[in-house]
């Protein structure tokens, strides 16, 4: 006789174990966050107690194995960098966005995107590695150079993200706009580009928080004295790339005081995209 | 109101037509500068490195602080690190994009806090990923400089871009084949492996390039993870030299390195080129093979 009966009505043992076991790496791959967080608190602890906040501000210099610990010169060499870039970033990359979407024909559109692709994708090393080879000669190390490199570095990003964002205005816009007779320029500046706001600024955002947060091409190019700088021609020495070059000899407080300044930038960069997904998350097209 | 005459009429006209020519113009200016920039860096990068590349380059050990010979220590030492950090990464993003995609809906809170985490991770700086490595795997675990250690901070660093490429793969996943799978009375556990591991396979794999890329370009995570050792690594808790770390050195240490690190730059930039492109192979093969199965 066959049984109609099912055998069970609770899910089979495996599946019960299926779904624990997912959710348990899930919670390995959200924890490792937590642990870094963990690990750069208690490493800068020796520094935060020994040392203090005030002095990271009010020391004389940066002479680390002296116990003078004044991190602004690098902080500002930091900011200063980030916001050149992203500067000369803002126009080429919009412009390419705008190139791509509204005034190249289709088949130069998607190879310029991919061109675009492509070079988000050379590694940062690379590019530095260029630099030093046929900037310095000219710009030498400075913060100029240091400028010049990143901005090309972050504009396939602000670029790739310009564009998809633009993507996403819906076609009544476009539309509606040629319907009034208004030319191409008319309304990319009075309709498509409000209307993308959101989406831009997110793009920029991204972009500095990139920038903020790179290391090799500005340590091979910014001829890293720590100093504040006079104009764009001196040479300066960024946090990250200060991390970069003592970390193999540092000890003691120094080498806690470079995990106070890695401490700083992750919050920098955690701050800029928390406001861009804000942002985005928000209702992106009004 | 008095209609404005004619004349003034064609004169804004031409005003406007003028700042639309001025427009166009900017725009195609700027798509040209760009391209020109970086045409001349490519090409740069090839007619430097292409002079001394060859199949000894390849093949040999560096000599005379790398200024001389080749890199296969050091391409042994890179395939070792991304090995590592690809088998540590694959386990735990599949596990985890699964869960997010199948179990954690947009209303649950430990899913959301699992997806804002993972938005901080993919955001922290690689330098700062080269001080947890340095201050966790190096010190707090023991494992030293050690391609073990570079590893294992590669794949906490490639893991957020796995993961988010892998959950819209299962996001994917046409509802039906659950549905068909759970009135069939396959096990959920089955069903991961037989039916919505396979469907997603694109995205998998989509995820696992766009993470190989992402680990063969880091440098600053690794100085002081996996470290400058440019012998052949004879176990993963050796020291490793990977190839961007190894151009670095040549860039900045060594007087007379810049032939040999033009050579490595354009190993490295063909290798991603190549993941790329096979993988593009790969996943329209399959997109195409699954459209005419359906």
């Amino acid at each position: 006789m066959t049984s109609l009966r099912p055998t069970t009505s609770s899910p089979p043992r495996a599946d019960v174990f299926l779904v624990f076991a997912l959710r348990a790496l899930a919670v390995v791959a959200s924890g490792i966050v937590l642990l870094i967080l963990v690990f750069l608190l208690l490493e800068s602890a020796p520094a935060l107690e020994g040392i203090g906040l005030t002095r990271f501000f009010s020391d004389a210099s940066w002479h680390p194995l002296s116990d003078r610990f004044n991190m602004m010169p690098m902080v500002f060499a930091s900011l200063a960098i980030t916001f050149g870039a992203i500067l000369a970033a803002i126009p080429l990359g919009i412009g390419s966005a705008l190139f791509c979407r509204y005034y190249a024909p289709p088949k130069l559109a998607s190879l310029y995107r991919a061109l675009l692709q492509l070079l988000a994708g050379i590694p940062s090393v690379v590019y530095g590695f260029w630099a030093l080879v046929v900037l310095v000669p000219v710009l030498f190390p400075s913060l100029l150079a240091g400028i010049v490199i990143l901005s090309l570095m972050i504009l396939p990003t602000v670029a790739l993200i310009a564009d998809a964002s633009l993507a996403q205005i819906p076609l009544e816009y476009s539309h509606g706009s040629a319907a009034l007779g208004l030319g191409r320029w008319s309304m990319i500046r009075g309709v498509l580009l409000p209307s993308a706001r959101r989406g831009l600024v997110t793009a920029i955002l991204l972009g500095l928080a990139r920038a903020i947060g790179e290391t090799m091409a500005v340590l091979m190019v910014c001829g890293n004295v720590v100093q504040f700088p006079k104009s764009l021609t001196d040479p300066v020495r960024t946090l990250t790339a200060n991390i970069a070059l003592e970390m193999s000899y540092a000890g003691d407080l120094h080498r806690s005081a470079l995990f106070v300044s890695g401490l700083l930038l992750m919050g920098l960069v955690v701050l800029l995209v928390a406001i861009a997904e804000g942002l985005s998350r928000g209702k992106i097209y009004a | 109101m008095p209609e404005p005459s004619s004349i003034q009429k064609s004169a804004i006209r031409k005003r406007g037509q003028v700042g639309e020519r001025l427009a166009t113009l900017c725009v195609w200016a700027v798509a040209l500068l760009v391209s020109l920039v970086f045409f001349w860096i490519l090409i740069d990068l090839f007619l430097g490195g292409v002079r001394h590349l060859s199949l000894s380059f390849l093949f040999e050990a560096p000599r005379d602080a790398g200024r001389a010979g080749g890199i296969a220590p050091i391409l042994v030492a890179s395939l070792e690190i991304v090995a590592v950090c690809m088998l540590v990464a694959l386990p735990i993003g599949i596990g985890t994009a699964v869960w997010l995609a199948e179990y954690a809906g947009d209303r649950n809170r430990l899913g959301r806090l699992v997806r804002r985490s993972l938005d901080v991770l993919a955001s922290v700086p690689s330098i700062v990923f080269g001080l947890f490595g340095s201050a966790f795997f190096c010190l707090q675990l023991g494992l030293g400089f050690s391609i073990l250690a570079g590893g294992l901070t590669l794949a906490c660093m490639v893991l957020p871009i796995f993961i988010r490429t892998a959950e819209e793969g299962f996001r994917a996943v046409p509802q039906a084949y659950r549905l068909g799978a759970a009135s069939l009375g396959i096990s959920r556990t089955s069903t991961l492996f037989r039916i919505l591991i396979p469907s997603a396979l694109p995205a998998l794999s989509a995820g696992f390039v766009l993470g190989v890329g992402r680990a063969l370009a880091e440098t600053a995570a690794l100085i002081f993870t996996s470290g400058y050792v440019s012998r052949m690594p004879e176990s993963l808790l050796d020291s490793g030299r990977a190839m961007s770390v190894h151009i670095y050195d040549l860039a900045m240490n060594v007087p007379g390195g810049n032939d040999n690190a033009f050579a490595t730059a354009l190993v490295l930039l063909l290798l991603l080129l190549l993941i790329n492109a096979s993988f593009a192979w790969i996943s329209q093969h399959h997109l195409s093979h699954g459209a005419s199965q359906s």
